[in-house]
């Protein structure tokens, strides 16, 4: 039995209430809020995210491969899932690649994943924009997930079996983006719509013909795409019009892109009871079917972080001038500070360990804990320390300041002290936080950010984030 | 320990500082040359004189070119140093030991710095390539962590921490008022340093010290050879430097209410000069205010104040011009900015002027008609938990 044995979604904190759109604009908008990467995230940060919210629900194998499906890479030419495999702190065996420029991939990288015999990370992530006042702006959101799939065990159950598949593929113009436009352009959707129809109708046979089920059988229908007038009519299209919809998350966090169908995977997996079969429906250039039986084991499994938490946790106070000038389309006046300059590409390297896997070092003689790794540490004499990884660890604000001063597409930055549990004391920027709500004893975990960008470098690295329950 | 000074070996016989300030009008070579004709001037000397030269500058230049070229140095020894803030201090404390050796008979130290040339807004340093961790804060936001550090160790209520902190950017407008030489001269209310805006923390603008362009010099030779040059030499009775492990960031015992750099070398500084109650023996200090908190905590790191009483000291006068113990008399680095490389020698230069009874009569300091004889400067360079700290004792008799 082949199958998801973990999953995890990542939804940022932030949301943009559609009405602020129109209000601001005169027109647009809509009832409801998107999901907004904050300035420091990108697709590549998020999904980072989802992997630890993966990996952080259960004790899961390595995989032996990892790829990153995206429409919106922080990089082209670079690979964008080095930085997850590192952030992962993944051994130098596994291999990391994108599948990157097209919704389409995902399906892609799930279909390799299940052809494969050992565990394969599957992340995907988007940042979704428009123009101000389109249609995309107001309808997408941004989000990521993360699947390992991998073959049944004791030790890492098979949590939904993967009981068949169907694809149908076709060359036609419905959305495209060429490189360096920072928006989308569609097709007259009537278009669109009609050749998803005849798509999802020849995906649903080709499933159904592979996996020996029927429409009657099924449970629950997930339905993505970037395609919206298509996803309304495929269900009925593919025979599929009587099995109950997945709930439907675009009033809450938009569509978000690359990663909706696995978000939304993700969130039928954190209700799901044992013995359901589910299906995963991707209209993105063809359309792709999978179908999963979820097993006993699913039963047992909590998330660390459900997506429904996640959802709900979000503060939709975000007004959408902040929201233009985090995405750029707002040249906002600098302060009168030099520009940021990139990190330097030998430090960065010499320095992995802490900068993508956020390991410090504890000193083998006095025990002290120490970020950034130190190879002497404060009150000792000796050359000989070890790394310990701290990204997981949860820590508290001894102090902290507002600094009304520092570069930051996002003013004012909040500098905390923080004390790691177990020792380890860092000084660390808090993210996804209001200058009213920091405090002295708030208890913080650790997220990794895009902290800027200089000369096209992204500068990666970890921050501390507010724990909210 | 092997640390045993040089106490009145070494003497100071010649000074000069630019007026500080905007000088849209003055390069760093306008002002070098100024400082040190000032100071050679001041010692009765003529630039063939002296013998070595070391020079300060943290970003106006590199090499002793950046003052043998505009002063036309006959090829002697120009030394550049370079140590954060303290960066002035040090060009003097190592012009004295080279005296002390005997390698040299008359040297210069001198200090420039031009921050007014690159258009931006504070401090502007030149960061090395790095891997991008670095917590992104601003010198500003790393000082005012000490300000509800020490309010919360020591009871303080925020309202009254302001008033604390309000009143040390009062008392150095107040002395700066006084000063020709500063870059502010006026006097500022309470009110308008309580309710500027914020720049980070409880800090306001007025805060923080100034940005600005400046140069100072000093003339230094062996004690016995003083009266050749002055009839009013001061001796250096002290000078000490401490740079340490950097604990701050990474211990979770630091507290944010202290610099143990600052302690440290204190206590070395005392023990070089024989001082064993600071605050009934200084005349005089001139600190490195750059944040106002940063003034409060040092009256205790510095033995001016008890552990936990500063905060009233401060608010009862004690470190006023005409209090017990005047600190930054001149008007401090709130009145005259901080081009880094001059400051400490223009810290000294007030020691100078106040030990020679030449500082004029608005700002003179009463404490010296009790008796006392000797003057201290400090400097820090970095942040909290994490930075150098320079200390020097002068005075005006030897012995």
């Amino acid at each position: 039995m082949r199958g998801i044995v973990g999953f995890g979604a990542y939804v940022p904190y932030h949301r943009l209430q559609r009405s602020a759109i129109g209000a601001a604009l005169g027109a647009g908008g809509g009832r409801g809020t998107r999901a907004v990467a904050s300035y420091d995230e990108d697709a590549t940060s998020m999904a980072v995210e989802a992997a630890r919210n993966l990996f952080r629900s259960a004790d899961l194998p390595t995989p032996a491969a990892l790829s990153f499906c995206s429409a919106t890479p922080p990089y082209l030419d670079k690979t964008n899932a080095t930085t997850i495999h590192a952030a992962l702190d993944l051994p130098g065996n596994v291999l990391a690649t994108d599948m990157a420029g097209s919704a389409r991939s995902v399906a892609g990288a799930v279909s390799a994943a299940l052809h494969d015999q050992r565990p394969v990370l599957v992340t995907a992530g988007d940042v979704r924009s428009g123009r101000p006042g389109s249609t995309d702006e107001s309808s997408l959101g941004d989000a990521a997930a993360a699947v390992l799939i991998a073959d049944d065990s004791a030790e890492a159950p098979v949590l939904a079996e993967w009981i068949g598949a169907g694809t149908a593929t076709a060359e036609f113009l419905d959305r495209w983006r060429t490189p360096g436009w920072a928006h989308s352009r569609v097709w007259e959707e009537r278009f669109g719509e009609s050749v998803y129809r005849q798509l999802v109708a020849d995906a649903a046979e080709d499933a159904f013909k592979s996996s020996e089920i029927s429409a009657a059988d099924l449970d629950l229908a997930i339905i993505a795409g970037l395609h919206g007038r298509a996803l309304r009519s495929a269900p009925a299209a593919a025979g599929l019009g009587a099995v109950p919809a997945a709930e439907d998350l675009t009033p809450e966090i938009g569509n978000t892109g690359s990663a909706h169908g696995l978000v939304a995977l993700c969130h039928a997996l954190d209700t799901a009871e044992p013995g359901q079969i589910l299906a995963l429906v991707t209209l993105a250039d063809g359309v792709d079917i999978t179908f999963w039986r979820t097993t006993e084991a699913v039963r047992d499994h909590t998330s660390h972080a459900p997506v429904r938490a996640q959802i709900d946790n979000g503060n939709d106070g975000l007004a959408y001038a902040t929201f233009l000038t985090w995405r750029g389309f707002l040249d906002r006046e600098p302060p009168r500070r030099p520009d940021p300059v990139p990190p330097a590409a030998p430090p960065s390297f010499r320095n992995n360990d802490w900068k993508y896997a956020l390991k410090g070092s504890r000193d083998r003689e006095t025990g002290m804990v120490h970020m950034p790794p130190q190879r002497v540490a404060l009150g000792g004499n000796t050359d000989d320390s070890e790394l310990v990884s701290m990204a997981d660890v949860e820590a508290t604000v001894a102090t902290y300041t507002i600094d009304r001063l520092a570069y930051s597409p996002s003013p004012p930055t909040i500098a905390v002290v923080i004390d790691f549990d177990g020792g380890g004391r860092f000084r660390s920027e808090l993210t996804d936080a209001a200058v009213d709500e920091v405090e002295i004893g708030m208890r913080v975990s650790m997220t990794f950010r895009r902290f800027l960008t200089a000369d096209g470098v992204h500068n990666y690295f970890w921050k501390a984030t507010p724990i909210r329950d | 320990m092997g640390q045993r000074g040089i106490k009145d070996q070494v003497a100071i016989v010649g000074m000069g500082c630019t007026q500080f300030g905007e000088h849209w009008d003055r390069s760093v070579d306008d002002m070098v040359i100024e400082a040190a004709h000032a100071a050679y001037d001041s010692a009765g000397i003529v630039q063939d004189d002296v013998d070595a030269f070391w020079v300060g500058t943290l970003g106006s230049g590199t090499s002793g070119l950046t003052i043998s070229k505009p002063l036309k140095i006959d090829y002697k020894p120009v030394t550049r140093v370079e140590n954060m803030c303290a960066t002035g201090s040090e060009a003097f404390r190592n012009a004295a030991y080279a005296v002390a050796s005997g390698a040299f008979d008359l040297v210069m130290a001198i200090g420039v710095e031009k921050l007014k040339d690159n258009g931006m807004s504070g401090l502007v340093g030149a960061p090395l390539p790095d891997d991008g961790t670095r917590a992104n804060i601003t010198a500003p936001a790393s000082f005012s962590l000490l300000a509800p550090a020490y309010a919360n160790k020591y009871g303080v209520e925020e309202d009254r921490m302001k008033e604390v902190l309000t009143r040390i950017a009062w008392k150095n407008h107040y002395n700066g008022a006084r000063n020709s030489r500063a870059q502010f001269q006026s006097e500022v209310s309470k009110e308008k340093i309580a309710s500027a805006p914020l720049i980070a923390g409880q800090l306001g603008v007025f805060d923080c010290s100034g940005v600005s362009d400046g140069s100072a010099a000093a003339i230094l030779c062996r004690a016995e050879d003083a009266h050749k040059y002055t009839d009013n030499p001061i001796y250096i009775k002290a000078l000490a430097f401490t740079s340490g492990p950097g604990a701050g960031p990474l211990d979770p015992d630091y507290d944010y209410t202290t610099f143990h750099e600052v302690s440290r070398c204190a206590e070395d500084a005392y023990a070089q000069a024989g001082v064993t109650d600071p605050r009934a023996e200084i005349a005089m200090a001139e600190v490195h205010d750059c944040f106002t908190p940063t003034e409060l905590v040092l009256m205790e790191d510095l033995g001016f104040a008890d552990r936990g009483t500063a905060w009233q000291e401060v608010l009862d006068g004690t470190f006023d011009l005409d209090g017990e113990l005047p600190v930054n008399p001149d008007g401090g680095l709130k009145s005259f900015g901080h081009p880094i490389g001059a400051s400490g020698l223009r810290m000294l230069f007030e020691c100078w002027l106040q030990l020679r009874g030449e500082a004029p009569e608005e700002r003179r300091i009463r404490s010296l008609d009790e008796g006392k004889k000797l003057a201290m400067t400090h400097n820090l360079g970095g942040g909290p938990g994490e930075c150098v700290s320079f200390a020097s004792i002068v005075g005006s008799e030897l012995g």
